[in-house]
């Protein structure tokens, strides 16, 4: 199952956190590879890490007859080829591998670039698997098609998603039986609450949502969910406690321990209404 | 023109209840929202759209499936795994990179352009508003957040307007890069939790790379005064300046909820006098850099 937001800071990790200490023997990936957080509350032995490379283009320049067919394929303008002067510019390029292809002269190989890198860790029965993104790199997808590739199948998987609704989130959700949509019933927490859940519809992903906050901003995330027959499968309330919790980097549920089976619940709603 | 954009690394500290604030305190001023994934400003300033243009930012490959011989070539060479079993193009996973229509050995693939968004051109109050949405689930807000500041510069530039204001995404990656390159004040709004810190030093290396003059203030301080204070000396440490720390006060959710910014709603509460001193330091460092130009 995947846990996604829409607007950032709604409680999408903590919600994720809290339901994998509750179950027990998970894997938890964090997803939001440009802010990870996961682990600032789950506290893990980190045992190891890998580098994440990606594709890029590597230019010889004594077979390089300057044709600049490879500039003119690429769809990214990531190679600028004017006369003699032909330079990859890294950060516009995706790794597709067009160029490579295209070249006559056989004049490009694939060279790698290290974009961030992939941590896993243990924390009692639960294992945290997160990738990093390095600053300045704009690219987070790669990393999180990466990231994936962990997943194991015999064991109930966590994605935590970034914020937002476009490629980032996408990568992360497909694929998911899943989709839990953690919002804040305000306006900010509505609007985005729609944009995401527009995407999962697009994708034939089944989602519920959880309400975090509720106390706080009006009703109208309530009556845009039964209106649409959306399930709301947990509200937290707004406690200082849980937030307070939150700051110094402590999963709520294991201090408010009645929370625990309400997570379990939640994780028992989403096996059935996933038909898992 | 000086442009300010606004960001935070961790999502939800509050950049768009500041930049909307900002906006009533500039004088004239242009406000580019550049969170197109989940935009959230118009809210709050409601603009009143002036012209509408659609945003052509990638292109997704098409299959003629009476010449497609299935063949599989596509699906083995594509790197986004955008090629379904049955030789069909995943539209969400498929980056338009063309690699397909010059492997298929029968030409059955070619690359159309696709509309991912709108841009909207508006005004508001106090002046002018670029935004924009980009279709959920599209690619590229990165170049659209590029097309979004483009034509807030412009009518900044026409309209002799000397402050833009950006509201940037969450996060590190390319719609952010899109949105501070180039700016001339980076403010990050951050939290006093753990994760927010975390966010922060991030941020603050990403203004960094760049080449953007940070200034940083704490929102909702008083969730965690210990973390407030560890944001202060590691702020301090790194000769970073904060120019505010604003207290948690549920007016600013009251303010939301009434489609209001929190200067208009609640001029006299203690937030909108926090915020009012954030733009004094974020003037007088403009201000500052100006003559140091000079």
């Amino acid at each position: 199952m995947s846990i996604a937001s829409g607007k950032g800071g709604t409680g999408k990790t903590s919600v994720a956190i809290n339901i994998a200490v509750s179950i027990g023997d998970a894997q938890l990936i964090d997803c939001d590879v440009e802010e990870p957080n996961a682990h600032l509350l789950l506290h893990p032995k980190i045992v190891s890490e890998e580098p994440v490379y990606t594709l890029v283009p590597s230019i010889n320049e004594e077979l390089c007859d300057h044709c600049g067919k490879c500039s003119t394929f690429c769809q990214y303008k990531a190679i600028f080829a004017v006369g003699e002067i032909i330079l990859i510019l890294r950060e516009l390029c995706h790794g597709c591998g067009g160029c490579i292809l295209i070249c006559p002269k056989g004049a490009i190989n694939e060279g790698k670039h290290k974009i961030g890198a992939i941590k896993r860790g243990h924390k009692d029965n639960l294992e945290l698997i997160y990738g990093e993104l390095e600053v300045g790199e704009p690219m987070a997808t790669p990393l999180i098609r990466q990231l994936k590739r962990h997943i194991d199948k015999n064991k109930n998987v966590i994605l935590d998603a970034p914020p937002g609704a476009s490629c980032p989130v996408i990568e992360t959700v497909k694929g998911v039986d899943y989709c839990i949509l953690v919002t804040e019933p305000t306006p900010f927490g509505l609007h985005d609450l729609k944009i995401i859940i527009q995407v999962l519809e697009d994708m034939s992903i089944p989602f519920g949502v959880v309400i975090n906050r509720a106390g706080i901003g009006d009703r109208k995330v309530y009556d845009y969910c039964r209106e649409k027959n959306i399930p709301i499968l947990l509200e937290i309330p707004y406690d200082r406690r849980i937030a307070e919790l939150y700051s110094r980097g402590i999963p709520f549920s294991l201090e408010m321990t009645e929370y625990r089976e309400k997570f379990r619940d939640l994780f028992n709603d989403v096996r059935r209404l996933a038909n898992k | 023109m000086k442009q300010i954009v606004i960001l935070s690394g961790k999502g939800g500290t509050g950049k768009t209840t500041l930049t909307a604030a900002f906006s009533t305190l500039a004088g004239r001023v242009v406000v580019a929202d550049c969170d197109v994934d989940a935009p959230n400003l118009h809210m709050l300033l409601h603009p009143e759209i002036m012209e509408t243009f659609e945003f052509k930012g990638s292109k997704i490959a098409i299959i003629d499936k009476a010449k497609c011989i299935r063949c599989g070539l596509c699906r083995e060479k594509c790197k986004f795994d955008a090629v379904t079993e049955n030789i069909e193009i995943d539209q969400f996973s498929c980056e338009g990179c063309g690699v397909c229509t010059i492997i298929c050995p029968t030409s059955a693939i070619s690359l159309s352009e696709r509309v991912s968004g709108q841009v909207y051109i508006s005004k508001i109050r106090f002046g002018f508003m670029v935004h924009a949405l980009l279709n959920p689930g599209e690619a590229n807000s990165g170049k659209l957040v590029t097309v979004v500041r483009q034509n807030a510069k412009a009518i900044a530039e026409k309209e002799n307007i000397t402050h833009l204001l950006i509201d940037g995404p969450p996060g590190i990656g390319c719609p952010v890069i899109s949105s501070v390159t180039g700016s001339d004040l980076g403010l990050i709004v951050t939290e006093p939790t753990d994760s927010g810190i975390h966010d922060l030093k991030r941020a603050l290396q990403l203004l960094e790379h760049f080449n953007i003059p940070p200034l940083v203030c704490v929102n909702m301080y008083d969730i965690n005064r210990d973390n407030a204070e560890k944001i202060l000396n590691f702020c301090g440490s790194k000769g970073v300046k904060v120019a505010g720390m604003i207290p948690f006060n549920p007016t600013v959710i009251e303010a939301m909820v009434k489609g209001k910014t929190i200067l208009e709603y609640s001029p006299k509460s203690n937030v909108a006098d926090e915020i009012r001193h954030i733009w004094k330091e974020i003037s007088e460092m403009l201000s500052l850099k100006n003559k140091h130009v000079r």
